[in-house]
């Protein structure tokens, strides 16, 4: 009976809000074939498997609701709201999560019974008074020296009441340190990848980094029935910044931090730089987490080393 | 260019620890990443670098006699002492202590005040020798890593006390014992004698410390009258005593009043060890 049910359940569809990124593509790549995928996304699918269906939707209309409304729909996984601001461009991160709200409603109407929501360790927030290893029940600081942090955090306190409302749902909220990888643009990624990445004078935070495929394998795990709650996802270790710059062959820029973060925010305004200011405390203090939740109970284990995941970001 | 004087100045300093202690903070943690760091950024290097100025006072400057070394047990401990002395000293010859005369050496651990590393290379260099923000958590992860951890439950009340109250006790937190009964840690009472004549205080001007952000601003003989020279430590002489492990059980969240009671034990049991150091030296100086 129980293959019976499983086999069914095989053929209903996993709906993949954020698609269209980087580690949407690369999740797709992994599930498709496997399991049939439902896109979501505003953006446009390029090089679109064909066994995928793409709704080219905003979430908050109601032919987003409609998708929910017709296909049963055996899980969600929302990875569209962790990227970085980039240059130049509004912030868009208030109408995303009131996306994202809208998309959790349907799931919660239409019975889908499991969530995976990709949310970030950004959230505890870099800070002196910080303890090494920041465990799930940390409360999200993220936002005192990054105020785009805000929406997201918000997000994240919202997926956690809907954990709490919804029983019948099984939701789990993955928070991952710097991802990075080769297919991964995000501000950690651009940071080490500058050709000479600025360094505060007298800071060497000690950092965690996790794999995107790590990211990716976590996912899966979550998506196993039965698994639900809030779990750091780390990568193989930690390591000093500035070793890692060294281990990528880079030569840091040392700036004294108090002219950091005026010299960040105008270079930032003026577009000349890839370095979002609200990422300056993660050069100066740690933010690192626990993941032995994720370990114990998802059974999950970065396969990655220490040496692999670091020099994923140069491709 | 500026690399190559760097690396020259280091390699000087590695030069000048002799070749038995730099094989004993090899053996220090064998649990190291690739990179060799620990998880919590510790990395022996720094300690061959930082060694050296300690290694001096410790043998030269404080001529420091340890005791009852080997009363420190192997695995998960608590080490308490008494603090004292203005500049406070006493941690690092502890530690100095642990690895150049315990067998096997053991890197010890304490604690750092969370305004550490907001300060310039204040905040790499102390994790990098081992020492961390002192939190709840991060002292219980370590001491579930099995590491040896220096606290001193006077906090800065005891290393500012005046030389008229020197070698009394101040009153003890509590955190150290919850911790003890949480990890099922040992606690080795340390008397240090001899640090709390170092900078004899007869006076602490409290709202030039208050003004200043210090803890506490001492009058002595020689301070502030020579300026920061007089806070220079008289070359008094250390003797550091480790006590018999205490083990103690019971419910780590208790109330405040039973854990008390537990601390109280170690307290009068420190005190008492002081005492009799006292008794037993013959000069202050030597």
């Amino acid at each position: 009976m129980s293959s019976g049910r499983s086999r069914k359940r095989g053929g209903e569809p996993i709906a993949i809000a954020g698609i269209s990124g980087n580690l949407g593509r690369l999740l797709t790549r992994t599930l498709h074939g496997e399991h049939p995928i439902i896109g979501i996304d505003q953006r446009p699918f390029e090089e679109k498997p064909k066994d995928v269906t793409h709704y080219q939707v905003d979430a908050r209309r109601s032919r987003a609701e409609d998708i929910f409304r017709r296909r049963d729909i055996r899980a969600l996984v929302h990875l569209g709201l962790v990227h970085h601001p980039t240059p130049g461009r509004p912030n868009n991160r208030e109408w995303n999560v009131l996306g994202a709200v809208k998309l959790l409603e349907y799931c919660q109407r239409y019975s889908v019974p499991k969530v995976v929501l990709l949310s970030t360790a950004y959230m505890y927030g870099p800070g002196p008074t910080n303890s090494n290893f920041l465990s799930e029940d940390t409360p999200l600081l993220g936002a005192k020296d990054y105020p785009e942090m805000r929406a997201l955090i918000e997000w994240d306190m919202f997926a956690q009441s809907f954990f709490w409302k919804y029983p019948a749902v099984e939701t789990v909220i993955l928070r991952p340190v710097h991802v990075v990888g080769p297919n991964v643009r995000n501000a950690p990624c651009n940071y080490l990848r500058m050709r000479k990445p600025p360094m505060l004078l007298g800071f060497d935070p000690m950092l965690q980094l996790v794999h995107e495929n790590d990211l990716i394998q976590a996912i899966l795990l979550s998506l196993e029935p039965g698994m639900r709650g809030v779990f750091n996802i780390v990568g193989p270790g930690e390591v000093p910044l500035s070793i890692l710059l060294k281990e990528l062959g880079k030569t840091p820029v040392p700036i004294p931090h108090p002219l950091a973060k005026p010299l960040a925010t105008r270079l930032w305004r003026w577009g000349l730089s890839k370095f979002p200011p609200g990422e300056l405390p993660h050069l100066r203090f740690q933010c690192m987490v626990d993941g032995t939740r994720a370990k114990e109970v998802l059974g999950y284990r970065p396969r990655y080393n220490l040496k692999r995941t670091i020099h994923s970001v140069l491709g | 260019m500026l690399g190559k004087v760097k690396d020259r100045l280091l390699g000087a300093i590695e030069s000048m620890t002799d070749e038995e202690v730099s094989e004993k903070i090899r053996r220090l943690d064998p649990r190291l990443n690739e990179f060799g760091v620990d998880p919590f950024g510790f990395d022996p290097k720094f300690v061959k670098y930082g060694i050296p100025f300690a290694l001096f006072l410790y043998r030269k400057y404080f001529r420091v006699e340890s005791v009852g070394l080997s009363n420190v047990p192997a695995g998960r401990v608590l080490l308490i002492a008494n603090h004292s002395g203005q500049i406070p000293l006493d941690g690092a010859m502890i530690c100095v202590a642990m690895i150049v005369d315990a067998e096997p050496p053991r890197m010890v651990r304490s604690m750092v005040e969370t305004w550490v590393p907001t300060l310039p290379v204040l905040s790499w260099f102390f994790p990098r020798v081992g020492q961390i923000v002192g939190t709840r958590e991060n002292c219980q992860r370590l001491l579930e890593r099995d590491a040896a951890i220096l606290a001193f439950p006077e906090g800065v009340r005891g290393v500012s006390k005046n030389f008229a109250k020197r070698y009394q006790l101040e009153e003890f937190g509590l955190g150290f014992m919850r911790l003890a009964l949480r990890t099922g840690a040992p606690v080795v009472p340390v008397a240090v004698v001899g640090a709390e004549e170092q900078v004899p205080s007869f006076y602490s001007f409290k709202p030039l410390a208050k003004a200043l952000g210090i803890p506490a601003f001492p009058i002595t003989p020689t301070f502030p009258w020579l300026g920061p020279l007089g806070l220079l430590p008289l070359p008094v002489k250390y003797r550091l005593h480790f006590g018999k492990p205490l083990h103690f059980l019971g419910d780590p969240d208790d109330e405040d009043s039973v854990v008390a009671e537990k601390v109280k034990q170690v307290r009068r049991t420190l005190q008492r060890m002081i005492r009799d150091g006292l008794e037993a030296r013959k000069h202050v100086f030597w």
